[in-house]
């Protein structure tokens, strides 16, 4: 095999890349899981997204289009999952769960005409003055507009939970919601609008992957990116910052493997193409969470 | 403005009626969704849900459905023990292909060998490697408070490139000129779980079963299933009754991970025949629509697994001869989750129109 | 004649089976410290609620400062000058004071803002107050001055609390006390609710009795004796125990050096907890909520296992038995929690008969539980505690809180304890059922069996206990015989002066 065959400056550089549709889904349901919902559905609504993405790019022929419309997708059928769980009191778990396979078959059917289609091209920006820094240029500044908009959605998402009014509020109905609803706030809509926030993310970032990192569609796609991106919430102990750290160790193990397979390892390919999923059992098992919100995973049904 | 009230205990007319009512709406559904794919809806839910048993090739059809049910029933059954107690093992998909690899390494080990002890030893080596691939996820859950979900689900990719990798390499049939693929273990006396390949019986049928029976008796009757249904319903409670619940994890972790390997090895030395790349077919994912289905009930299991396998096969002759869409059974399947769900609801709660507090 | 501040009249509420307030009138002055008295389930909450914007009247009209008063939601309340304190239910663990007081107000000032003026009202009414700590580490105490500070910084016109002692020791109360009348004096009105006869009379200008969602009298409290109140609120001559004197008898159940890590991140480790526990005694033992009570109930039932020879049972080592060994030899518990500790509210009565009761009344062959058998005691239970329900099929959450308690307490007792641990026995129950199982704990020990008794309500521990004992921060104060302690002594005790009162008196 041959390790100078990997370049670091563009192995860092994939990593961005590689992290991008992670951190875009993670970042969605770490704001729904602040607000105390479990939606285990994250993989569903981005492999809707992904499909709803790509049929939108290629018949617009503009992949800003098809990212719109994965994230209109997944923010519709995160509504499915929010109907359920909110209105009609059902298990989150299960139906999160639910929602996984009914998107799996959901974009199956819709996608089975666009099997083996290119996706529209959509190029890197090349950012001018600091795209041009010897290596932080090519590794930071020469990526494709959505990288840049997953690290924004991340920042904003902090800023939001820290310093705005809103945030406070959907943090107290994630932590505790009985309080919540004694002091006046709509649990159900806070919660739903939440919803709907992660569905759109998860959809955004299963675009990323048929229309930037693959570029084309093809059924179950994702491999459990949507179930990566919810142990990474765990990992970030539901903090916004942390999960960039995890979304990036989780892209560099996936980076690295694809590299050294192209190195031609002496491994056999399909123990490389595990270490992403046990590199993320790993970091779950050795990164202890902090303390989840308070209510997370429970119904609510306003009593007397 | 409708409103929702909780009744003082479940009702039980509607946890019988819910899944049923659930069907129905599948039904409905599915007919739309099929008119929208451009197939006549009636016809599709008829070559669906009743050619398999009523049309007049169900001769052939009918011990299909002990096939495609039998692994469904096992699996979900095993998985029912988990949901009760609130133990999420999501990955039976992994557990089941673990156990058929390692079962499979077994009966080729000894080919061509012919033994009637041979067969037992894969069962019991199915079995062992579904547990220890279930153990995984409960040992890192009691050591370490790991999600189990997530890492059962982890190792579900995880077995898959396992799996790929004995179908290219050690389990490679050595006589099957290159191509990926063990032996056929169907075709080897000593190691097939064939008992009446016409009548679609094999020791997996046998042993979905015996397992529906032996679930029933443990969750009514036995101390160990009212503490499972009580750590499900009540953690706390369940400490106070004295029940442990990192053993009660690792029990229920090893119960379905077992009858999930056993369900992979039955399918791997029957059915499928072999190792190979994508033997496996989703049934470990399918068996959570079965397990919610049947109510975490074990005759509730063995009812919906029969149903499943119906739309299974009902599916296949729609794919066939309607040229249905194979993504639509899925869709189906996941539909009729769903459904449960929503109709759910009305076991716990009561719909009441009228004036009251703002939700 | 002044006009009232707030004015109700003829406010109804029915919940389906239950009409929660029917025609409900009276008047709050303006500065006046209104008191509403009622039992468990008198309309009290839904009351109050009501008034707070939380629940709509089905009929029935408020005027607030003579104007239709008609808030939607507590946001509205809030706007026009009607603040709540609650008894549950209002606080955010996770977060710190100053969040927490953010979260109440209508147009918070950014938290640097809310942190001064925390600090100027905690000043001017003496509640004592950093705006920077995360609440789930703060006392109960502490925690109820966030919910006043949160109140009051936005200046209300009318203070509703909701049962606020409930969870302070006679000192707090105090303090309490002297922060309600400033503002009282300052002119806001205060609706005080309580089922506590001696506080309402130390504190309350006005009462308005409530018994079953209607109103059933109204009186001046300075001038009525307690008495006539509790009969007003209860309907009826109460039942008081009867005590029958018993021997001292021998030790059953030592603790010593009882010390333990706190189980989770908000609770309360023990620490040095030393008694020994007689036969035929009821040990009382007070404290503040969050002072170790549940963690105590944990070490004894088993729940939480313990190093060697810090509990003792007969002279036997039993800190590291489980909970089904301990009922094994005699030692049961009820914990306080009824709801999903001491019972499963989803499972019939008969299932959370088989719950504890398994290993004394043999329920189970080789692990296949006889469920005939358990429904025979369940059955039993039901009978001998008078436990209202159709029958023990139901589940238990389809009881009422008083019933379920009944049955909780009762499937303990006829297992025939040798010691019995009970936390919060008449918690949430009403009067009669509480008095049912206060004389059925008197009974037990009369019979000889060691009766632990952990309440918050001091009333009740005077009325069973032979010996007193408080918890404050997870130690256990000497014990003390229980007749002719003042409220003084057990103030100090509570307050955690323990160490002070053994060195002068003889336990």
């Amino acid at each position: 095999m041959d390790l100078s065959a990997i370049n670091p400056i563009l192995l860092l550089a994939s990593l961005m890349v590689a992290a991008t549709p992670i951190i875009l889904a993670a970042v969605g349901e770490l704001v729904v899981e602040r607000a105390g919902v479990l939606n285990l559905g994250v993989e569903g609504m981005m492999i809707t997204g992904a499909v709803c993405g790509f049929i939108v790019a290629v018949n617009t022929g503009s992949p800003l289009l098809g990212f719109i419309g994965a994230a209109i997708g997944g923010a519709v059928l995160s509504m499915l999952f929010g109907f359920l769980t909110q209105f009609l009191l059902s298990n989150q778990v299960a139906t999160g769960l639910a929602l996984t396979l009914f998107g799996l078959g959901l974009s199956a059917l819709m996608g089975q005409s666009y099997i083996g289609i290119k996706a529209p091209e959509f190029p890197d920006w090349h950012i001018p003055v600091l795209g041009d820094i010897p290596v932080i240029g090519p590794i930071v500044f020469q990526h494709d507009p959505m990288v840049y908009v997953g690290l924004a959605i991340v920042v904003a998402v902090w800023a939001f939970l820290k310093f705005s009014r809103a945030g406070l509020i959907l943090r107290a109905v994630g932590e505790n919601h009985e309080a919540a609803h004694a002091l006046g706030y709509h649990v159900i809509r806070v919660r739903m609008l939440a919803i709907m926030f992660g569905g759109a993310c998860a959809g955004l970032g299963g675009a990323y992957l048929s229309l930037v990192r693959v570029p084309q569609w093809t059924e179950g796609m994702t491999a459990g990116a949507g179930w990566i991106a919810l142990a990474i919430v765990v990992f970030a102990s539901w903090k916004p910052m942390r999960l960039l750290l995890g979304a990036y160790l989780f892209g560099g193990v996936t980076v690295l493997q694809l590299n050294l397979q192209a190195a031609g390892m002496a491994i056999p390919v399909e123990y490389l193409s595990m270490s992403p999923y046990l590199a993320t059992i790993a970091v779950l098992v050795i990164m202890r969470a902090g303390r989840a919100p308070g209510s997370l995973g429970q119904s609510f049904h306003a009593s007397r | 403005m409708l409103m929702l009230e909780k009744r003082p205990q479940p009702s039980k007319a509607w946890t019988l009626a819910a899944p049923l009512l659930a069907v129905v709406l599948t039904m409905i559904c599915g007919g739309l969704l099929f008119a929208a794919l451009g197939k006549a809806p009636v016809e599709t839910i008829r070559t669906i849900f009743f050619d398999p048993l009523f049309s007049e090739f169900a001769w052939f059809y009918r011990p299909q459905l002990l096939i495609k049910g039998a692994p469904l029933a096992l699996i979900a059954i095993g998985l029912s023990f988990g949901f009760r107690a609130g133990i999420w093992n999501i990955g039976a998909e992994g557990q089941y292909i673990v156990g058929a690899i390692c079962g499979a390494a077994v009966g080729l080990a000894f080919y061509p060998t012919e033994s009637f002890l041979i067969f037992p030893l894969m069962v019991i080596a199915g079995i062992l490697g579904g547990v220890v691939w279930a153990m995984i996820p409960g040992i890192l859950k009691v050591k370490f408070g790991t999600n189990e979900i997530l890492v059962s689900l982890m190792l579900v990719y995880v077995a898959e490139q396992l799996l790929a990798s004995m179908a290219l390499g050690t389990l490679r049939n050595p006589e099957g000129m290159g191509f990926p693929g063990s032996r056929n273990l169907a075709k080897y006396d000593s190691a097939s779980s064939w008992i009446s390949e016409n009548a679609g019986m094999h020791w997996g049928v046998v042993a979905a079963f015996i397992a529906v029976i032996f679930a029933y008796v443990i969750l009514s009757r036995h101390q160990f299933g009212f503490n499972v249904r009580l750590a499900g319903q009540s953690p706390r409670a369940a400490r106070f009754a004295g029940v442990n619940p990192k053993l009660l994890v690792l029990v229920c972790m090893g119960i379905s991970g077992g009858l999930a390997g056993a369900a992979g090895l039955f399918e791997v030395a029957g059915p499928a025949g072999q190792i190979s790349i994508d033997f496996n077919v989703g049934y470990g994912f399918t068996a959570i629509i079965v397990a919610f289905l049947g109510r975490l009930h074990p005759i509730g299991i063995l009812l919906a697994a029969g149903l499943m396998a119906l739309t299974y096969i009902g599916g296949e002759i729609a794919q066939s001869n309607l040229g249905l869409p194979g993504a639509a059974i899925q869709l189906m399947q996941g539909m009729l989750l769903f459904f449960l769900l929503m109709v759910d609801v009305l076991t716990n709660y009561r719909l009441r129109f009228g004036k009251g507090a703002t939700v | 004649m002044t006009q009232p501040l707030l004015a109700l009249s003829g406010l109804t509420k029915a919940y389906p089976g239950v009409v929660a307030n029917k025609d409900v009138s009276f008047n709050i002055m303006p500065g006046e410290v209104h008191a509403l008295l009622g039992e468990n389930g008198a309309g009290k909450s839904t009351l109050v609620k009501t008034i707070y914007g939380l629940v709509k009247p089905d009929s029935g009209t408020m005027m607030l400062n003579g104007a239709p008063f008609t808030p939607a939601e507590p946001r509205a309340a809030r706007a026009s000058g009607v603040a709540m304190v609650f008894q549950h239910f209002s606080l955010f663990d996770a977060m710190n004071v100053a969040e927490n007081i953010a979260l109440g107000m209508e147009n918070p000032p950014p938290q640097r803002e809310i942190a001064a003026q925390v600090r100027a009202v905690s000043d001017q009414y003496g509640l004592p107050l950093d705006p920077s700590r995360i609440v789930g580490e703060l006392s109960a105490g502490e925690r109820q001055r966030v919910e006043i500070i949160r109140c009051l910084l936005q200046d209300p016109k009318l203070l509703i609390m909701d049962e606020p002692t409930s969870v302070l020791t006679p000192q707090e109360v105090d303090i309490l006390f002297k922060t309600l009348r400033k503002l009282s004096a300052e002119g806001t009105a205060i609706l005080y609710i309580s089922h506590k006869l001696e506080e309402i009379r130390a504190l309350c200008e006005n009462a308005t009795v409530l018994r079953l969602g209607q109103v059933v009298g109204d009186c001046d409290p300075r001038t009525t004796s307690a008495r006539d109140m509790a009969e007003l609120m209860v309907g009826t001559a109460l039942h008081v125990p009867e005590r029958a004197a018993r021997p001292a008898g021998d030790t059953v159940l030592s603790l010593k050096n009882l010390s333990a890590k706190a189980p989770h991140q908000f609770g309360t480790a023990l620490r040095d907890i030393t008694i020994d526990v007689q036969k035929g005694e009821v040990l009382g033992i007070g404290g503040v909520a969050g002072n170790g009570q549940d963690e105590l109930v944990a070490a004894l039932s088993g729940e939480m296992r313990t190093a060697a020879g810090m509990i003792t049972y007969l002279g036997e080592n039993i800190g590291h038995l489980g909970p089904n060994p301990r009922r094994k030899i005699g030692l049961l518990t009820a914990p306080e929690e009824r709801m999903g500790h001491a019972a499963a509210p989803d499972m019939s009565l008969v299932e959370n008969a088989v719950l504890t009761a398994t290993t004394r009344k043999e329920l189970s062959n080789n692990g296949f539980l006889n469920w005939r058998k358990a429904r025979t005691f369940a059955e039993d239970v039901i009978t001998a505690f008078d436990v209202r329900t159709p029958g023990p099929n139901n589940a238990a959450r389809s009881l009422s809180g008083g019933n379920l308690q009944k049955f909780v307490i009762g499937r303990e007792i006829m297992q025939d304890p040798d010691v019995l641990v009970v936390n919060q026995p008449t918690w949430g129950v009403d009067a009669s059922a509480a008095a049912a199982i206060r004389q059925a704990l008197l009974d037990l020990a009369a019979k000889g069996t060691a009766v632990i008794c952990i309440s918050q309500d001091l009333d009740e521990l005077m009325e069973i206990s032979d010996r007193f004992a408080a918890l404050n921060e997870g130690r256990l104060s000497a014990p003390r015989p229980a007749q002719g302690l003042t409220v003084e002594e057990i103030g100090l005790m509570l307050g955690g002066a323990h160490d002070m009162e053994v060195a002068h008196v003889d336990a």
